[in-house]
């Protein structure tokens, strides 16, 4: 039963992947295979079907198509689920000096509230800070890292889970 | 000069209350005597000297016997004969001898040297000491510099401490040693605070850390639970102001090192950041953000008044004054990219000076006020460099991978600074290089280590 035990196991890990994967092209349209085990309304739905983090060219604030499309599903959601207020963290890559990158950490946060704002959520759910090259999320020493961690992130804060 | 006058200095004058860590506590009394020589009847004249405003030095070749130890007990006279060659070392002009090669043994303060046999061995310079244990308990330590070629005593001093300081009293007397043969103020009595940083890259734990400027004696000043950076020494006080994530809004705070008091500064509605002090120590200047934009603001520490210094919709920051208080030289992207700009301290004003290729920043103005220190970046390399107040005559002093944060000894001599290494295991370390571009010096720590900021000379 080993055997078996690990082929069911490989299974369920291939099945999640390919879950996630799917979810990660196109995450709206297909709310009720990824959600399977996510309820509606919580910060994993947030973080799994709708997508936490929108991402910035080297040295920009400026929100790319992709991150507006991403923000366009946030404000969706936190219109829908209004008993939530957000944190919108702000990131830079390690690829500048410590000072400069807490500011544009922060315009970059700044950039992803007025969009949200504009979108119809209120100023006073949001609220902003700035984290710098202070907390990566990857590690090497090229840009597919580089460019994870540039980076606007919106968390829940009082989200159930 | 007339030597054979005794000068007596309280021990308050020389030590400041930074040392009141446990390691000093009741032992602050320390007292100096310029020691009077029975083999120097001539005031004595600088016969060597180190020109130290060249570009590259050839260091100075000095002989430093181990200090005899007198009295018993005083483990100490080889240790501290270790750490004052270690300080001549690492400031890149002076060249201690090999021991091996002394001819004439068993040095003491005391001893009249066979100057033949030390010009024989190529030294210039001859430091003679001793450290005695007194029946009080006290640290007795006597050195004597002599002029080889002139076979005269330059300078001689006497100190007695408790044992605990020993370590200090070597760097006063490198000190002594350095100001003597190059006529400018020595920098090894002094302290860096850091960040200390331990823990994997993507979760690193910072904590704000003191240590000796040759890396021993480190202390930690948080404990790590709250996120720390930049932390900037008080020119006048044992205070630093640096940024800490412990409130609901990352601030500027004050930190009193001697007694761990902290305070925000200020009661900004945003993020404060970039914190430095002003050269009276009355103010402290930082950036406050405010949307997308950052702006220079001030803030008296005794009438808790904030002046805005910049108002403009781009990001003003790392502001630092000019040593007569009058300007201050920040970073802004306002032209579109990072570049160094210098305003009268009231604001106003503002003159770009940088216009080479790349981006500045974390500008630092010298405290002999003749040049301003920063951080470039150009083509994926980061660079420490200089440049005069008008941004004539740049430098670059070193340049890799990542160097970034200079800030300046207290006699405008050396820049600290930290590089960091890349990928996932990389980290910063503490560096100094010299005015020179020449002799760069990793200083030890524990762990990896960022944002040093040196402490002024104490008096």
């Amino acid at each position: 039963m080993v055997v078996m035990d690990n082929i069911a196991r490989s299974a369920r890990l291939v099945a999640a992947i390919a879950v996630l994967m799917f979810v990660a092209a196109c995450a709206q349209t297909k709310p009720d295979l990824a959600g399977g085990n996510v309820p509606p309304g919580t910060g994993q739905d947030f973080v799994v079907n709708v997508g936490d983090r929108v991402f910035f060219n080297e040295d920009q604030s400026t929100l790319t198509t992709q991150a507006r499309a991403t923000l366009d599903k946030q404000a969706q959601w936190l219109n829908r689920y209004g008993q939530y207020t957000i944190t919108l963290e702000g990131h830079a890559d390690e690829r500048g000096t410590r000072q400069y990158n807490l500011a544009l950490g922060a315009r970059r946060a700044n950039a992803a509230r007025d969009y949200l704002v504009a979108q119809g959520v209120a100023p006073t759910r949001v609220k902003t800070i700035s984290f710098g090259k202070e907390r990566p999320v990857a590690v090497c020493n090229n840009d597919s890292c580089w460019s994870q961690n540039r980076r606007a992130v919106t968390v829940i804060n009082n989200a159930t889970n | 000069m007339n030597l054979s006058r005794a000068v007596v200095v309280s021990g308050t004058a020389i030590f400041s209350p930074v040392l009141a860590l446990p390691r000093f506590a009741g032992s602050l009394a320390l007292m100096m005597i310029l020691l009077v020589t029975p083999f120097c009847s001539l005031p004595a004249r600088a016969l060597i000297e180190i020109d130290i405003t060249q570009g590259q030095v050839e260091p100075l070749p000095i002989a430093l016997p181990d200090f005899s130890a007198e009295g018993g007990g005083t483990d100490v006279a080889a240790d501290m004969t270790a750490v004052i060659a270690a300080d001549l070392r690492r400031s890149g002009l002076f060249k201690p001898l090999d021991p091996a090669a002394f001819i004439q043994k068993n040095m003491s303060v005391n001893t009249t040297p066979r100057f033949g046999d030390w010009r024989t061995i190529g030294a210039q310079a001859l430091v003679s000491g001793s450290v005695t244990r007194q029946s009080d308990g006290r640290l007795r330590a006597e050195f004597r510099l002599w002029d080889v070629f002139a076979s005269e005593q330059m300078l001689g001093q006497q100190f007695y401490t408790t044992p605990e300081n020993w370590r200090r009293l070597a760097h006063i007397i490198a000190d002594a040693i350095y100001e003597r043969l190059t006529g400018e103020k020595g920098y090894f009595d002094t302290r860096i605070v850091f960040v200390d940083e331990t823990g994997p890259k993507d979760n690193r734990v910072k904590r704000l850390a003191i240590m000796d400027q040759d890396g021993a004696n480190v202390r930690y000043l948080t404990r790590g639970d709250e996120l720390v950076l930049t932390p900037r020494f008080s020119p006048t006080s044992q205070e630093i102001t640096y940024m800490s994530y412990s409130g609901s809004d990352p601030s500027v705070y004050l930190l009193n090192i001697e007694t761990g008091q902290r305070e925000i500064v200020g009661n900004f509605p945003g993020m404060t950041f970039a914190p430095r002090f002003s050269p009276d120590g009355q103010s402290v200047v930082m950036s406050l953000q405010q949307g997308g934009n950052a702006n220079i603001f001030k803030m008296d520490l005794r009438s808790r008044r904030t002046t805005r210094l910049t108002n403009t919709a781009a990001i003003d920051t790392s502001p630092s004054y000019s040593p007569d208080g009058r300007q201050i030289v920040f970073e802004s992207d306002r032209g579109g990219s990072q570049q160094l700009y210098v305003m009268g301290a009231n604001g106003g004003n503002a003159q770009r000076i940088s216009f080479g290729p790349g981006r500045y920043s974390t500008p630092v103005w010298s405290p002999r006020g003749d040049l301003i220190a920063f951080t470039k970046m150009h083509q994926g390399r980061f660079m420490i460099g200089v440049m005069k107040p008008d941004g004539k005559g740049e430098r670059i002093l070193t340049e890799g991978y990542h160097n970034e944060g200079p800030a300046w000894s207290p006699n405008g001599r050396v820049l600290v600074f930290f590089r960091d290494t890349p990928g996932a295991n990389g980290g910063p370390q503490v560096w100094t290089v010299d005015l020179t571009g020449y002799n760069e010096q990793r200083i030890d720590s524990p762990a990896f280590a960022s944002d040093p900021s040196w402490s002024p000379l104490i008096d």
